[in-house]
């Protein structure tokens, strides 16, 4: 079976997969930051929680070119799932949990891929955003289950790995988030370098031509729109089991208006954008909500309205220190739709 | 049954009147433009602030909210939006929903955060029975004006030489060029124009579905269902519609108001599955 083109398919993709310094450089960064930042663990949890949705968001966005404006569909139900889990008792390890979570959102993806994944692009748009609609009013009216307006709360989660309690200045919060995050990215890039991966870009850059080298379109957008829900999921699941709530918000547009920027701002196509765009959205929400706390929309909006006039290359030097080849200028594709 | 019959119509005419403009960007000159309910916001403020502070009598306070958001949406239009036309779709979605957190961020902080109300002139409150079921003078009112509205649309855009333009711009622009019509300004007209019902939209419905600064968050999913469940083959579809759609919103409330907004969404959904195109299309679109 191993034909010297094989071999040689095989030992490009293994190339491209290598890692690089840059991108070793960034998981010691976040590494060091579990030590060197504890007064911001609160804040980088958010980070990281929201790095993980942009990642799964890219996926579908980045590396499969559907437009979502309702992911956070899958966010909520992770995040949902995780608090019903732990206020009913019925399963107190959080990793158990998490990864209840988010096969629990996976499914919901799959379920729900065979609707989105028809018609046009303005189609799926509507019909992610409907279906995030329809989660946050079934959320809404199912008082008994989760509290409806209210949220879920007061719900304690046993410490990670029998061993480490959730504390109230997150430090080991921030550590659980952060080694899922990264656990997480490494299945992703993975499976992005995988021939599974390839046949995606493909898919991506002409469905046409990919179907024709027998390449089933639809299978794969499924496989991956499940992936991408899953890890949506396990986000909310984070989110619920570090701040210990599940509230609506966790299913609101504003929530899937957010990560789109997250992911914008960071680009996507290449697997750090969304990780690179918390970091950033974050601080700026910070900064801005720290001098106009009512008013940080107006902001948002006007980043926005920037990055599509002018453009994200003011940004662009950032790639220059992440993976280049291929990934770079799908990225830049990617912006384009 | 008579009384919900009737409000649904009410409030199906005044969606209709809300996003006629929307058909015509979305459906037509097919750029997402989720901001349209900005616009309607705009309208519904400049209508509190005419007739609540400057005692503008309420029907002539009418045309000009109409003049006040067509000026908006047409200034927006040739600065902003014509940029972002030839974009993918993604980018219209960043921009526009960009434009929507600005105005409700800026409407919160000009006007305040709480719901505000219109002060309806004497002679349209109140209501009256026929046949035992109660009539709205208000909502008979809207009724009456988005009917002449919508009558007045369909005249402009079948019979009048802008009507035709309009539709040869759209069916075939790069032709239509060539046949001496000015494209871009046939649009920048159209999109002003449909700014300008936008508002008057929002200045009658302010006292049915209320009127705050995320209006154009929480009404931009019923727009948007009114154009794609419409599609786009003619002004009829996305009437039609807009009178389902209130009519189905006003019996699901009044009937199963435990189910809330739900009975909509799932509406939405299944016609979208059903008929991607919308659900009066004829055949393909684009």
């Amino acid at each position: 079976m191993s034909t010297p083109l094989t071999a040689e398919i095989a030992h490009h993709l293994a190339a491209r997969a290598r890692w690089r310094p840059a991108e070793i450089a960034f998981w010691l960064i976040a590494l060091a930051s579990v030590i060197a930042l504890p007064g911001w663990h609160l804040l980088l949890t958010q980070v990281a929680i929201l790095g993980l949705f942009a990642l799964s968001l890219d996926l579908i966005l980045g590396f499969a070119g559907i437009i979502s404006l309702g992911h956070a569909a899958f966010f909520g139900f992770g995040a949902y799932v995780a608090g019903i889990l732990a206020a009913r008792g019925l399963v107190a390890e959080p990793m158990l949990a998490l990864v209840i979570s988010g096969v629990a959102a996976a499914l919901l993806g799959w379920a729900t891929s065979f609707l989105v994944l028809r018609g046009s692009d303005l189609t799926r748009l509507m019909v992610t955003l409907g279906l995030a609609l329809v989660l946050y009013e079934i959320a809404n009216r199912l008082v008994w289950l989760t509290g409806g307006a209210d949220g879920l709360s007061g719900f304690a989660m046993a410490p990670v790995l029998g061993w480490f309690d959730f504390d109230i200045a997150g430090h080991v919060g921030y550590a659980y988030s952060l080694a899922v995050t990264f656990v997480l990215f490494l299945l992703a890039r993975r499976l992005i370098f995988s021939p599974f991966g390839l046949s995606l870009r493909s898919l991506k850059e002409n469905a046409l031509r990919a179907a024709a080298i027998g390449i089933p379109p639809r299978r794969r957008l499924v496989a991956i729109y499940a992936v991408a829900a899953g890890y949506a999921g396990v986000a909310g699941a984070l989110l619920a089991q570090t701040t210990q709530f599940a509230s609506l918000a966790t299913l609101d547009f504003e929530r899937s208006a957010d990560v789109l920027l997250a992911l914008i701002i960071g680009g996507a196509g290449y697997l750090y954008g969304g990780l690179i765009g918390a970091v950033a959205f974050k601080l700026m929400q910070e900064w801005i909500s720290g001098v106009t706390p009512q008013y940080w929309g107006f902001w948002l909006g006007l980043v926005l309205v920037l990055i599509v006039l002018v453009g994200r290359a003011p940004l662009q030097y950032v790639r220059a220190f992440l993976p280049r080849s291929h990934l770079a200028s799908a990225a830049l594709r990617s912006g384009r739709g | 049954m008579l009384t919900v019959l009737f409000d649904g119509i009410a409030y199906g005419m005044l969606l209709f009147v809300l996003s006629a403009g929307l058909a015509v960007t979305l459906g037509v000159m097919n750029f997402v433009n989720l901001a349209h309910g900005a616009f309607a916001m705009a309208g519904g403020y400049v209508a509190v602030l005419l007739i609540n502070r400057l005692g503008v009598p309420f029907f002539a306070a009418l045309p000009l909210v109409f003049v006040a958001t067509a000026a908006i949406g047409g200034v927006l239009e040739r600065t902003l939006y014509v940029r972002v036309y030839a974009k993918s779709h993604l980018e219209q979605v960043l921009f526009t929903i960009g434009l929507v957190f600005m105005a409700v961020a800026a409407v919160d902080y000009t006007v305040g955060s709480g719901q505000v109300f219109l002060e309806l002139p004497e002679m349209l409150k109140g209501q009256f029975h026929v046949l035992g079921a109660g009539i709205g003078k208000y909502r008979l009112a809207i009724i009456v004006l988005c009917g002449l509205i919508t009558v007045a649309l369909q005249y402009a855009l079948a019979r009048t030489r802008f009507g035709s333009r309009l539709r040869a711009a759209v069916d075939n622009p790069t032709v239509a060029r060539g046949l001496g019509i000015n494209v871009g300004r046939v649009f920048a007209v159209t999109f002003a124009v449909g700014s300008g019902l936008a508002g008057l939209g929002g200045a009658l419905g302010a006292e049915i579905v209320g009127l705050d600064p995320v209006f154009p968050l929480k009404y931009m999913i019923y727009f948007l269902i009114v154009v794609t469940v419409g599609g786009t083959s003619s002004m009829t579809a996305p009437f039609a519609a807009a009178i389902l759609l209130g009519l189905g919103d006003v019996a699901g409330k009044y009937y199963v108001p435990q189910l809330g907004a739900f009975v909509i969404y799932t509406m939405m959904i299944a016609v979208l599955i059903w008929r991607p195109q919308g659900l009066f299309a004829r055949g393909a679109t684009r």
